[in-house]
């Protein structure tokens, strides 16, 4: 089984603020990984620098077998990524956000008709294929911004807190997409503020104070830690000190 | 008096039904809590109560006051806090804090007895502009300006949202005391475990309140046997749940997943076992809140 992300010691200092402290660690192809952490911890930053989007300080990492930092180019093509903050275009239609990436993607005429058709169906967004992205309600956005993040497949998707505000029935929707494309062989590397979806994922990182604190899977975590839940090993982690010196969130 | 009285209230933007037909009242003391997910109408209600925004139909009263005719006295009685974070981000903590404690004609001495507890977390960076703090130091400047002038009732439009659950624990803790000082609290948010912390809360989905009650009144209303059930590939066992014909609800909740059956629990066991997933349990389970507003939810959708 091939690495799908391997890091060592990676850093990223920020003047005299280290908001990612030499995290070591490796994610299998295939797996669901939850990247966790308080506001601040240092995440984002993190999966920047694996998405290729940000130099690194020092220290070692590949992504889908390329450098991050002498190959941010082939990295970039080879992962999707999916945040909160949408990516889609509000003023074209769905179809024509589908069609745009598929163009940014580099994917030929042909394909984008087929995974156009293929990823309406599996949404069951045909009737909505022409109204303006803005018209959707927030869960279908979600769950069509995850589509297209995987539109190129990719190997990878990185998604940063994929299900804020969603209702609970969506928000397990969502989940059953990931477990889908993690059962094709995609790799999931994943934010969230909510425990119980923690528990979904194979392993999860806990980053505190820009250190991983504890990986492991859900099942061995609450073992070590003595915890009912995912929940109860985050707060006794992650219990903000009264020195909260972070700036970023 | 109660606090917060909403009668019959209703608000369309063009096409879309923001809030239909919204009633009910927040008592003396009450943490009251508006739970529900992202669309539903929490935001437009508050904006309608904080008299940013007209009602299409219905009246609410805000401390005995009228939201139209006295909008004016209603805004000096409330602390409002907007789900969109909303202070000065290139003005400090303390500048933000003088700052509404001026516009409300009062000083942060005055009133500091309020927000000792919360401003005492963030006070070592009083210096650091709003826009460069964390999330959850976000919220906490943003509960102390809502609160500096010693507001009759406080409104908090989603304050944990996109807050990690350290943070949110804090927080809630926070509202807690706040309580206990006698201020009637309305709060939203999407976060359907927050729910077990408020006094009642009203459930609101598409800008229709689905119940109104206590929360352990709410989970022990919840009419179905669920199950709880796992084995070591989940995704194997949804779909398998999901192709049974007996299976009337399969959703997964954190380490388990949640079944309500139309058959007894042996009719799956029988259909599971020769399917062969490794490492199955299927035992009975408590419902909770989230139970209770997926079935309410797909309830409202049956009857649209």
């Amino acid at each position: 089984m091939s690495k799908a992300i391997i890091t060592r010691n990676l850093t990223k200092r920020f003047g005299d603020f280290i908001a990612t402290n030499a995290i070591t660690f490796d994610v299998e192809q295939g797996e669901i990984f939850g990247f966790l952490g308080a506001n601040g911890a240092g995440k984002t930053t993190a999966m920047r620098m694996l998405c290729g989007l940000l130099k690194p300080s020092s220290g070692e990492a590949t992504v889908a077998g390329f450098n991050i930092f002498t190959q941010t180019e082939q990295v970039k093509r080879r992962i999707g990524y999916m945040s909160q903050k949408f990516s889609l275009y509000e003023d074209l239609t769905v179809k024509e956000n589908i069609r745009f990436y598929g163009g940014i993607y580099g994917l030929s005429h042909q394909q984008i008709k087929s995974k156009t058709e293929e990823l309406l169906g599996k949404l069951q967004l045909q009737q909505e294929a022409g109204q303006l992205v803005s018209s959707l309600p927030l869960g279908w956005k979600q769950k069509l911004s995850f589509s297209i993040a995987v539109l190129h497949n990719p190997s990878i998707v990185f998604l940063d807190e994929p299900t804020g505000g969603v209702d609970p029935i969506t928000r397990r929707q969502f989940w059953d997409l990931i477990y889908e494309a993690a059962d094709r062989g995609v790799t999931i590397f994943v934010t969230t503020h909510y425990m119980d979806e923690a528990e979904y994922c194979n392993r999860i990182s806990i980053m505190v104070d820009g250190k991983i604190k504890a990986l492991d899977t859900p099942a061995k975590l609450k073992e070590q830690y003595q915890a009912a839940s995912m929940n109860d090993v985050f707060l006794q982690l992650a219990r903000a000190k009264p020195g909260e010196n972070n700036s970023s969130s | 008096m109660q606090p917060i009285v909403i009668e019959n209230v209703h608000k369309r933007f063009g096409d879309v039904k923001a809030l239909h037909d919204i009633s009910f009242s927040v008592e003396q003391g009450e943490l009251f809590g508006l739970i529900g997910p992202d669309g539903a109408g929490k935001s437009t209600l508050f904006r309608i109560l904080a008299t940013l925004l007209l009602a299409d139909q219905g009246s609410a009263f805000v401390n005995g006051l009228h939201v139209v005719k006295d909008y004016k006295a209603i805004r000096r009685q409330v602390g409002y806090m907007p789900g969109r974070f909303s202070l000065y981000q290139d003005l400090t903590i303390e500048e933000n804090l003088n700052f509404f404690a001026t516009i409300f004609k009062t000083s942060v001495e005055e009133n500091y007895d309020l927000i000792k507890d919360i401003y005492e977390q963030i006070a070592p960076f009083k210096g650091r502009p709003a826009g460069k703090l964390s999330g959850g130091m976000k919220q906490k400047l943003a509960l102390c300006c809502a609160l500096v002038h010693k507001p009759a009732v406080l409104f908090l439009d989603e304050p944990t949202t996109g807050v990690d659950p350290v943070s949110r624990k804090e927080f809630w803790e926070m509202l807690q005391r706040l309580r206990q000082k006698g201020i009637p609290i309305l709060v939203s948010t999407p976060y359907m475990d927050e729910a077990m912390l408020c006094d009642r809360v009203a459930l609101i989905q598409k800008g229709e309140i689905m119940q109104i009650n206590t929360p352990g009144n709410i989970v022990k209303s919840y009419g179905k046997k669920i199950w709880a059930m796992r084995a070591d590939n989940m995704f194997r066992l949804i779909r398998d749940l999901r192709a049974f014909e007996g299976t009337d609800s399969c959703f997964a909740f954190g380490e388990y997943l949640h079944v309500t059956l139309h058959v007894p629990v042996e009719k799956v066991q029988a259909y599971l076992t020769p399917l062969q997933h490794g490492n199955l349990v299927i035992k009975p389970a408590q419902p909770g809140i989230e139970d209770a507003f997926m079935q309410l939810m797909q309830e409202q959708n049956e009857t649209v």
